[in-house]
């Protein structure tokens, strides 16, 4: 079944009491949450409180860990995305990823997105839609002399844009960024950060961070990830709003403990 | 300096910990010289046995054949055909020129029959290389004494002519082409059947198997076949290609009816026994490569919906095949000195004519060296000590060419 696109949805990633395992040990319990259609949404959290995790089962890439499974639903679009019928390949070409560390493919500037649109089949101007991922991810200029070079020739923030535009040449809807920007400097930082809201008008933009002031700036919404304190020790969504109620006036302590910089 | 104050508890004692460090600094040091001894009095000694003085007798005096003035060496071709079909036998010499038409032969390799078939020099003694350095005196010495009609010379085991004549049993005109295109059509075979089933094998276990207690037990016995005496190889090649698939390894199935291989103990059923035998190390070494890509790399892959099979092809097997040909080159060096497995499968010891299909009688070069080594006479020693020269000189060119195959591949962006 090819997954479809009902543009009259708001909401284009819904969870519905997402437990993630890996084994037996459940890592992520209970996710509620809502992805708007073209808006940002920000996960945060301390370290190891599943944020990762929970972004990795949004297009399926927790399947490529040993032993993952999930419980619970993850619909796009209104379509479960682990039902039998769906290929994980399909979920991951319509909701595209870009990773902490930049990952560009040990092949040059041109064949890195060429390579990735050639395996979808795509049969047109290959210089064009070089062209124009490089120019959507703010890269064109940049690199527009040298795309034979090999992408690991870069710098970091230039191949993690690379990696950006690598993700959108095959026009996905959604764009997964897990912490983005933590392996740059503050300049680059701020290009990834000015890119997100360039692509927020065509994309969807779900990204992890680490970084507070990232998530105050960058985002429409922000989910808020801790661990509970039960004996399970799972992570879980704790909160879930606008990103500037969030940031100002949360309803739960420990949100208001942790975006202060309270916490502990 | 040396004042450095003491934190309660704690006790300086930096100055036994750098001794400690410096004790496996020398330990370490010294296997490493230890291997390195081992080596050079290896090739010492077969340097010191590939080299030296001589002494021949010829069986008929040369210069009893000079015919009108015209010593032996100067002959025509004609003339030496004429002296050869004078002074053999004529069934001899029927047998020859059977083998190759006296026409074709050059005068070269006419003369070459001259000097095997009738003037036949016959070692007395040999010397190796340093005794011919440095008593070479008393060697004249003892020559001119014991054999007066005999001439020395010093030669060097290891020529030109030495790798390109085929096997014969006089030392002197004996040489290892015979062995050295058996070893190179039996590599050939191994390569053929152990890379393609070793990396295909690698992929499945390490991209496709799932973690169950059957592909464990696949693994564990991988792991341990790596560690099985050769000999025992040799024996399944003997039950299985040699007499099990006797039609296919023979040729008989191809309609290829050659009687001196009717017997399946062929160039082929040789190769298959060698790449059963270093399959395990291909695959372990495989996997190994396959799983020193970068997790990150799969990730990106992954992550813009390529699937499994353009994640393999694209990414992991470029990345890989670095490691994977240094685990082929290993296996190859493995392959190309064994001598047990072969000896049981059927390596010929003593064959004068070249492999020519994978259904040929063969011998291969540690069979021609430890057939060698096992006569009494010290001159076949000195022609096993070329041998070894030649092989180690095979070896290292087949490991240089897939080194380059290896750099040409690693090349990354």
């Amino acid at each position: 079944m090819a997954l479809n696109n009902n543009f009259d949805q708001k909401y284009i990633i819904e969870t519905r009491n997402l437990d993630i395992y890996y084994g037996s040990f459940k890592a992520v319990a209970g996710v509620n949450m809502r992805v708007e259609r073209n808006a940002i949404t920000a996960i945060i959290g301390p370290s190891g409180c599943g944020k990762s995790t929970l972004l990795r089962a949004f297009n399926r890439m927790n399947e490529l860990y040993a032993d993952t499974s999930i419980e619970g639903e993850v619909t796009f679009s209104g379509q479960d995305i682990y039902a039998r019928d769906v290929d994980p390949v399909e979920v991951r070409y319509r909701i595209g990823m870009v990773f902490q560390k930049p990952n560009p493919f040990p092949k040059s500037i041109y064949e890195n997105i060429a390579w990735t649109a050639r395996i979808h089949g795509y049969k047109g101007n290959m210089d064009e839609l070089v062209e124009n991922s490089l120019r959507q991810a703010a890269l064109w200029d940049e690199v527009k002399d040298k795309l034979k070079q090999s992408g690991l020739s870069l710098s970091g923030g230039q191949q993690q844009r690379l990696c950006i535009a690598r993700a959108l040449s095959i026009k996905p809807e959604v764009i997964l960024m897990d912490e983005p920007a933590s392996a740059l400097d503050p300049i680059a930082t701020l290009k990834i950060e000015e890119l997100m809201q360039d692509l927020k008008q065509n994309y969807t933009i779900v990204i992890v961070t680490h970084n507070m002031q990232q998530a105050a700036r960058a985002s429409d919404y922000t989910a808020m990830m801790m661990l509970t304190n039960g004996e399970s020790r799972s992570g879980t969504v704790i909160e879930f709003d606008e990103t500037n109620i969030i940031f100002t006036r949360p309803k739960d302590k420990r949100t208001e403990d942790y975006v202060t910089g309270r916490f502990g | 300096m040396k004042e450095i104050a003491i934190v309660q508890g704690f006790e300086n004692n930096l100055d036994s910990r750098n001794r400690k460090g410096i004790i496996w600094h020398v330990l370490f040091q010294a296997s490493t010289i230890v291997g390195i001894i081992a080596l050079i009095a290896l090739m010492l000694n077969v340097i010191d046995s590939a080299f030296g003085y001589v002494a021949y007798e010829a069986r008929m005096d040369p210069d009893s054949l000079t015919v009108d003035g015209i010593p032996v060496e100067d002959q025509s071709k004609d003339q030496l055909v004429a002296l050869l079909q004078s002074t053999l036998s004529s069934g001899a010499y029927n047998k020859l020129d059977n083998e190759t038409l006296f026409v074709d032969r050059s005068r070269e390799e006419v003369f070459q029959l001259v000097v095997e078939r009738i003037i036949r020099p016959k070692i007395v003694q040999v010397w190796k290389f340093w005794p011919s350095l440095t008593r070479s005196d008393e060697i004249r010495a003892t020559v001119t004494r014991e054999y007066p009609k005999a001439e020395l010379d010093f030669v060097s085991w290891l020529t030109y002519d030495f790798v390109t004549r085929p096997q014969t049993s006089e030392p002197l005109t004996a040489g290892v082409r015979t062995a050295v295109l058996g070893s190179l059509w039996t590599i050939l075979f191994t390569i053929l059947l152990a890379f393609p089933l070793g990396v295909g094998a690698a992929i499945y276990l390490e991209e496709y198997a799932s973690e169950n207690w059957f592909n464990r037990i696949i693994q564990t016995n991988i792991n341990n076949l790596a560690g099985v005496p050769s000999i025992v190889y040799g024996i399944l090649g003997l039950a299985i290609f040699v007499r099990a698939l006797e039609r296919f390894t023979s040729g008989k199935m191809f309609g290829i009816v050659n009687l001196t291989s009717e017997n399946g103990r062929t160039v082929l059923s040789a190769g298959l026994t060698l790449g059963l035998l270093v399959l395990p190390i291909i695959i372990i070494n495989a996997q190994e490569a396959i799983r020193a890509v970068p997790r990150s790399l799969r990730n990106a892959s992954f992550g813009v919906g390529a699937t499994k099979w353009q994640t393999v092809w694209s990414h992991m097997l470029p990345n890989a095949l670095p490691g994977i040909l240094t685990g082929t080159i290993l296996a190859i060096s493995r392959a190309i000195g064994e001598t047990a497995p072969l000896v049981v499968v059927g390596a010929s010891t003593a064959i004068s004519f070249d492999p020519s299909s994978p259904f040929s009688k063969f011998t291969t070069l540690p069979i021609q060296i430890y057939q060698w080594t096992s006569r009494p006479q010290e001159e076949f020693r000195s022609l096993a000590a070329a041998s070894i020269l030649v092989l180690l000189v095979l070896l290292l060119s087949l490991n240089a060419s897939a080194v380059l195959l290896r750099n040409r591949f690693s090349r990354r962006f």
